[in-house]
């Protein structure tokens, strides 16, 4: 307690620049074998688990042919198609919806609270569970929706996970319903740190809702929007549980999306060189999007 | 004058009333087809795992004899894929509990280096954290299998251990100097001054300081850890060192799955990570607002 009150008062006391300095730049001999001594478990832990893979990722998959083999495969084509489906849909259909609802979630009233709190749940279950329920709940013959379908409407369902475009569907759907609340509870931590003064200042020019919408909600959220959207579409480029559990990239690996088809060519095949070369194709789109990305979410650049 | 009258009516308290009930009972439907869709898969879940074992392949909307008989199976292991269930529960927890830990640990020391006692360079750190958080975990998966058993460490749990703390490990840096932005500096100086050495600062000044973002880091490690499936179904093959996702996933090899069984051991299996989900809500949500997150 002492010490606090003391750090505070001499804080207070000497200028900016000493206080500044008293870290910076003036680490003196025991300091620097400490300040390196913390640095090192993350520095072994980078070059042993992330570089290390990364070069040999890049060993394996380094040979011409490969490509070659990959761009002549129906199957790998198909599973960019569906890959760009899957990233383009599941991206932005999902922000899309989560930005409206966290303006939903934003009234005040006590059953909207009470529906926050339930509607996190797909986040807080495990991907896995998720997943298989999701799996049997479209089963074309005893899965819970075509019941819904047949007790409500009288028809039956398809079976969905017999169709190459349903079953990419079902993916999506999938991967929508498990992320959406995170991405939601972000956007409206995004809304809830505009000051209210801005509405209130809009209200007294006399600004109706959509104008205020237009004038100070979306200028404001603009780019917590396009971070969110870009990191997802790193995630979503990189998912593999929704695919491998909804449909497990069936009918005849026609749903396939990179990464499922990467790991399947490597350990289901035995080709680890053609299930690296699947998955690094993905890079001309992967290294922009990390780059803009680093240079976006560095920490001096303020919040996310 | 036109405009004065059209205006009036606009203006009417009627006309409020009605535009007031129309948001709300918009809003009611809205917030209903919103319970529906989050409700639907995890009643499902609910709904199989309470069928008796004839009734599941019935189509049901609610189970026709509900019975917790698929839990006792699970709670004593009464069926063969189960033999080991209470120890692969254990191997979870053992890999959920290490990852958090070996995250925070490594992150808070990375990120005090970094932020506190402004190491040279330190921003290299920052930056090589960045670029593993942007990584697609599910690429590196192929080397990494590799590379584990180069180390030696194949179907043992530290393999997924330090697999999964080199992907969560990032979050941590980047979420812990955002946080120590607001921890005065002063209180670091005053203790140097009086003779304390960085462990000492680190130990018994950054970290109690930290705490909330240490809870929120931590939960989602562990949160992380538990959605995981591709590393530990690729390091981890035999019963005795499998992880109940690794164990869940076998149930659909088989033609003749007891649906009812997986259901019950997949609710069993996302019980903990809700719990401490819901316990540390408004640390995470303190968490969440401080910086980008991996979902």
């Amino acid at each position: 307690m002492s010490v606090t009150q003391q750090a505070l008062s001499a804080g207070r006391a000497v200028g900016l620049r000493t206080r500044r300095r008293a870290w910076h730049g003036e680490l003196i001999g025991a300091e620097i074998v400490w300040a390196i001594a913390f640095a090192l478990p993350y520095v072994i832990m980078f070059f042993a688990f992330v570089i290390y893979p990364i070069c040999y990722g890049i060993y394996l998959g380094d040979q011409p042919e490969l490509y070659a083999e990959l761009f002549t495969d129906p199957r790998y084509l198909t599973a960019v198609l569906n890959t760009i489906l899957y990233v383009g849909i599941g991206v932005n259909v999902k922000m899309f919806l989560a930005f409206l609802l966290s303006g939903f979630f934003m009234r005040k009233r006590w059953w909207i609270k009470a529906l926050l709190v339930v509607y996190i749940l797909p986040w807080a279950t495990p991907a896995l569970p998720a997943y298989m329920s999701i799996h049997w709940f479209v089963n074309g013959q005893w899965g819970m929706l075509n019941n819904l379908l047949y007790y409500i409407f009288g028809i039956d369902g398809p079976v969905y996970l017999n169709d190459h475009w349903m079953g990419l569907a079902c993916n999506i759907g999938a991967y929508i319903w498990k992320n959406m609340p995170f991405w939601t509870i972000i956007l409206l931590a995004g809304r809830m740190a505009i000051p209210q003064e801005l509405y209130e200042a809009a209200a007294v020019d006399g600004a109706s809702g959509l104008r205020k919408f237009f004038h100070v909600t979306y200028p404001l959220m603009a780019n917590l929007y396009l971070v969110c959207i870009l990191l997802d579409t790193v995630f979503a480029l990189g998912d593999f549980n929704a695919t491998f559990f909804v449909s497990g990239g069936g009918p005849a690996m026609q749903t396939e999306v990179l990464a499922t088809l990467g790991i399947r060519y490597a350990f289901t095949v035995a080709l680890p060189r053609l299930g690296v070369a699947t998955v690094m194709s993905a890079l001309p789109v992967l290294i922009p999007l990390v780059y803009i990305l680093m240079r976006k979410l560095r920490p001096s650049e303020g919040q996310l | 004058m036109s405009a004065t009258t059209s205006g009036r009516q606009i203006g009417s308290p009627r006309f409020y009333r009605l535009q007031r009930w129309g948001v709300e009972a918009l809003c009611l439907m809205l917030g209903a087809m919103l319970l529906f869709w989050t409700v639907a898969p995890i009643y499902n879940m609910w709904e199989i795992a309470l069928d008796s074992h004839d009734d599941i392949f019935a189509g049901a909307l609610w189970p026709a004899h509900p019975s917790l008989d698929s839990f006792r199976v699970v709670v004593t292991q009464d069926f063969w894929y189960l033999a080991h269930f209470w120890h692969q529960f254990g191997n979870s927890f053992i890999v959920g509990l290490s990852t958090t830990f070996l995250t925070l640990g490594i992150g808070s020391l990375a990120s005090f280096t970094v932020g506190r006692m402004r190491l040279k360079n330190g921003w290299m750190l920052t930056n090589a954290a960045l670029m593993t958080y942007v990584i697609p975990a599910s690429f590196l998966a192929i080397p990494f299998y590799r590379i584990m058993q180069i180390y030696g460490l194949a179907n043992h749990l530290s393999s997924v251990i330090l697999a999964l703390s080199t992907f969560a490990t990032p979050y941590a840096i980047f979420i812990f100097s955002q946080y120590s932005k607001s921890i005065p500096m002063e209180l670091d100086e005053s203790a140097r001054i009086d003779g304390a050495n960085p462990f000492q600062i680190y130990w018994k000044i950054y970290l109690p300081l930290m705490a909330p973002a240490l809870v929120a880091v931590g939960t989602y490690a562990l949160l992380l850890a538990w959605n995981e499936y591709l590393y530990n179904f690729l390091m981890l093959s035999t019963p005795q060192s499998m992880t109940v996702a690794v164990a869940l996933a076998q149930f659909l090899n088989s033609d003749e799955s007891p649906w009812n069984f997986m259901m019950a051991t997949a609710i069993l299996y996302a019980l903990p990570p809700i719990i401490l989900y819901y316990g540390f809500r408004r640390y995470m949500a303190a968490g969440l607002t401080m910086g980008g997150v991996k979902g």
